[in-house]
């Protein structure tokens, strides 16, 4: 029973496959499982932002969004007519090809990310060996989606967001792969099924999760953080700073083209929330070992949701950085502690299995994370200006 | 420490978001249609013209003077004199707006028109739920959506409107004992002499409000405007 439950989709495709020639019954389960992902993370991309909305508002002492149905839950519906109603505009000097193709281009990227993410056991679209570096490949072409959009729209503020998204983009993409490597060292695999399997393992009822190692741990703040900025998340939202760049890259864009840029950003924010948690917590394995009979896919998407409110959260508390901030934040704090880490899950795979290891690598990665923090982010003091004047 | 601050900026966020839920004093949103904030009683948007008694068309204390229109910023009313007199209030004859037109979408609420209206029968109206379809029509007040009676204008502007008819009532009584003073000293001058004074007799019954027509008279005036 518990493992019908478990296994409830695989099954259900498998019997629905089942009355189709032999000939097309492959290409039918990858159709089914397309359409499912398809299906599945626009309709939580709509509760994620009806949570985001209402969430955001109670920070703020606000009600949020509650009058389209009980409690305002109709409001996605009422967001996404909206959005198909409207007029697409297209600026008259924009490359249209282009302008048109970016927002496509963001969506099908970001959705492609999902084959190889496993959100169930046994319910990985495509089971790949290298499934991590196809996401990572897969996923870096979000940026050339969010150039075409800058670039086409003949537009100042959609270039510099543009301009600003493709950096931040490619100096959080480093940190982001760095701190996944270490993962990848441990476990000996890019295969993220494989990843999963090592820490769905319990002592004493509790679980082997990447996260409750020092190394992990370490890691795992690295890559939420190096993630939010690659999904542009708040307070890493520069490419789309309201109050400077009207939308950033895609302020030419209305009706339902901004409506998959708002999609296609959720969608990866969830994908990439998948990946961390496929990573560092486990994937879909539970968190006790007493929790098992609960399927397994619960886990994950638990996972992601749970994610997608610390998302909320830290949009709720945290202020816009500055370009220079989030720049040396990237390179001189994020990376090297990265390349630390590194060094540390190294040691760690190669301590033993004593209490030792545990000392070592949690006082390494506290010190270096102090002395960074207190040398390398150290705040240049400016005296006050001085001005001399021409005699 | 880094990340102490962020760490105390979340438990802040947490803090509110919980709280929220707990405590109706942190949410200071006002659900608008259902719950509404207390007027202040200096509210103002719109004119209206006040009216005395129940029949607005009787009652309406405007005299067709122009001064508001003439003074109005935006230039948002239009005014039509009647070519005949017509009892006002307290029976005198007067002029009265055979029109009297507001636009509120001109309107810019600075109440000009009604600091210059010698005769307070103009008064800046609270009513702000004036959304209508028709952009043109629907936004153009006549006199009769414009009337209003003075137990509206009590209610919406108590203290003003006491002021008001306290002045109102000041203004009828002196100008009630002026009457009176001019009809005495009429009296004793025929009681004097009534051969010699008997044109002068014969001319007294229009003068009883004479005062009133005084003040009246400065709106009289009319420019080239």
């Amino acid at each position: 029973m518990i493992e019908k439950a478990d296994q409830i989709f695989v099954l259900l495709a498998h019997w629905l496959v089942s009355f189709l020639p032999a000939g097309l019954q492959h290409v039918a389960m990858v159709l089914l499982g397309v359409v499912a992902i398809v299906a599945t993370f626009p309709a939580l991309f709509a509760i994620t932002v009806l949570l985001e909305r209402k969430g955001l508002g109670r920070m703020q002492n606000r009600y949020g969004p509650n009058r389209v149905g009980p409690y305002g839950l109709f409001q996605p519906i009422a967001d996404g007519l909206k959005s198909l109603t409207k007029e697409d505009i297209v600026p008259f000097k924009a490359d249209a090809v282009v302008h048109f193709l970016a927002p496509v281009l963001l969506v099908v990227v970001v959705f492609m990310g999902y084959a190889v993410l496993p959100m169930g056991r046994n319910m990985t679209l495509v089971s790949m060996d290298a499934g991590l570096l196809f996401f990572f490949a897969i996923g870096a072409s979000t940026e050339l989606s969010v150039f075409m959009a800058g670039w086409s729209s003949r537009n100042k503020y959609s270039l510099l967001g543009a301009m600003r998204a493709v950096a931040q983009m490619i100096s959080y993409e480093v940190p982001m792969l760095l701190s996944s490597v270490a993962v990848v060292m441990i476990t000996g695999s890019l295969s993220l099924n494989k990843i999963v399997e090592a820490q769905n393992q319990y002592t004493y009822g509790l679980p082997h999760w990447y996260i409750f190692t020092p190394w992990g741990f370490a890691g795992f703040i690295l890559f939420a953080i190096a993630a939010t900025a690659e999904t542009n998340r708040s307070p890493f939202d520069l490419p789309e700073g309201e109050s400077e760049l009207v939308a950033g890259y895609f302020t030419e864009y209305s009706g339902f083209k901004f409506a998959l840029f708002f999609l296609g950003e959720y969608v990866g924010m969830m994908g990439i929330s998948g990946l961390g948690a496929t990573l560092f917590l486990g994937g879909y394995s539970a968190p006790l070992q007493v929790l098992n009979f609960v399927p397994s896919w619960i886990w994950f998407f638990a996972k992601i949701m749970l994610a997608m409110c610390a998302f909320i959260w830290v949009r709720g508390t945290l202020p816009r950085l500055r370009q220079d901030q989030l720049m040396n934040f990237a390179w001189k704090f994020v990376l090297p502690l990265t390349l630390l880490n590194l060094v540390v899950a190294g040691m760690w795979r190669f301590m033993g299995n004593g209490w030792l290891r545990w000392v070592v690598c949690s006082a390494i990665l506290l010190l270096a994370y102090v002395l960074m923090a207190r040398v390398g982010m150290r705040k240049e003091r400016f005296g006050p200006r001085i001005y001399r004047y021409a005699e | 420490m880094l990340g102490e601050g962020i760490l105390k900026g979340l438990g802040e966020t947490a803090r509110n978001f919980a709280g929220s839920f707990v405590s109706a004093e942190r949410l200071t949103t006002v659900q608008y249609p259902e719950e509404r904030a207390p007027v202040i009683e200096d509210t103002r948007d719109f004119p209206f013209l006040v009216y005395d008694g129940s029949d607005w068309e009787a009652g309406l204390r405007c005299v067709a003077c122009q001064i508001c229109e003439k003074e109005c910023p935006p230039k948002c009313i239009y005014i039509v004199k009647s070519t005949d007199k017509k009892p006002d209030y307290v029976g005198k004859p007067q002029i009265y707006p055979t029109r009297f037109d507001i636009d509120i979408s001109v309107c810019m609420s600075c109440q000009i028109c009604v600091e210059v209206c010698p005769f307070e029968a103009i008064k800046m109206d609270t009513q702000f739920e004036l959304s209508t379809t028709d952009r043109f029509g629907g936004l153009l007040y006549d006199r009769k959506e414009l009337a209003r009676s003075n137990e509206y204008y009590h209610s919406i502007h108590p203290t003003e409107a006491a002021e008001v008819d306290a002045r109102l009532a000041e203004e009828k009584a002196k100008a009630e004992a002026k009457a009176k003073a001019a009809a005495a000293a009429a009296a004793a001058k025929a009681a004097a002499g009534p051969a010699a004074t008997a044109a002068p007799v014969a001319a007294k019954p229009a003068t009883p409000d004479a005062p009133a027509t005084a003040a009246v008279k400065p709106v009289d005036m009319e420019t080239k405007g």
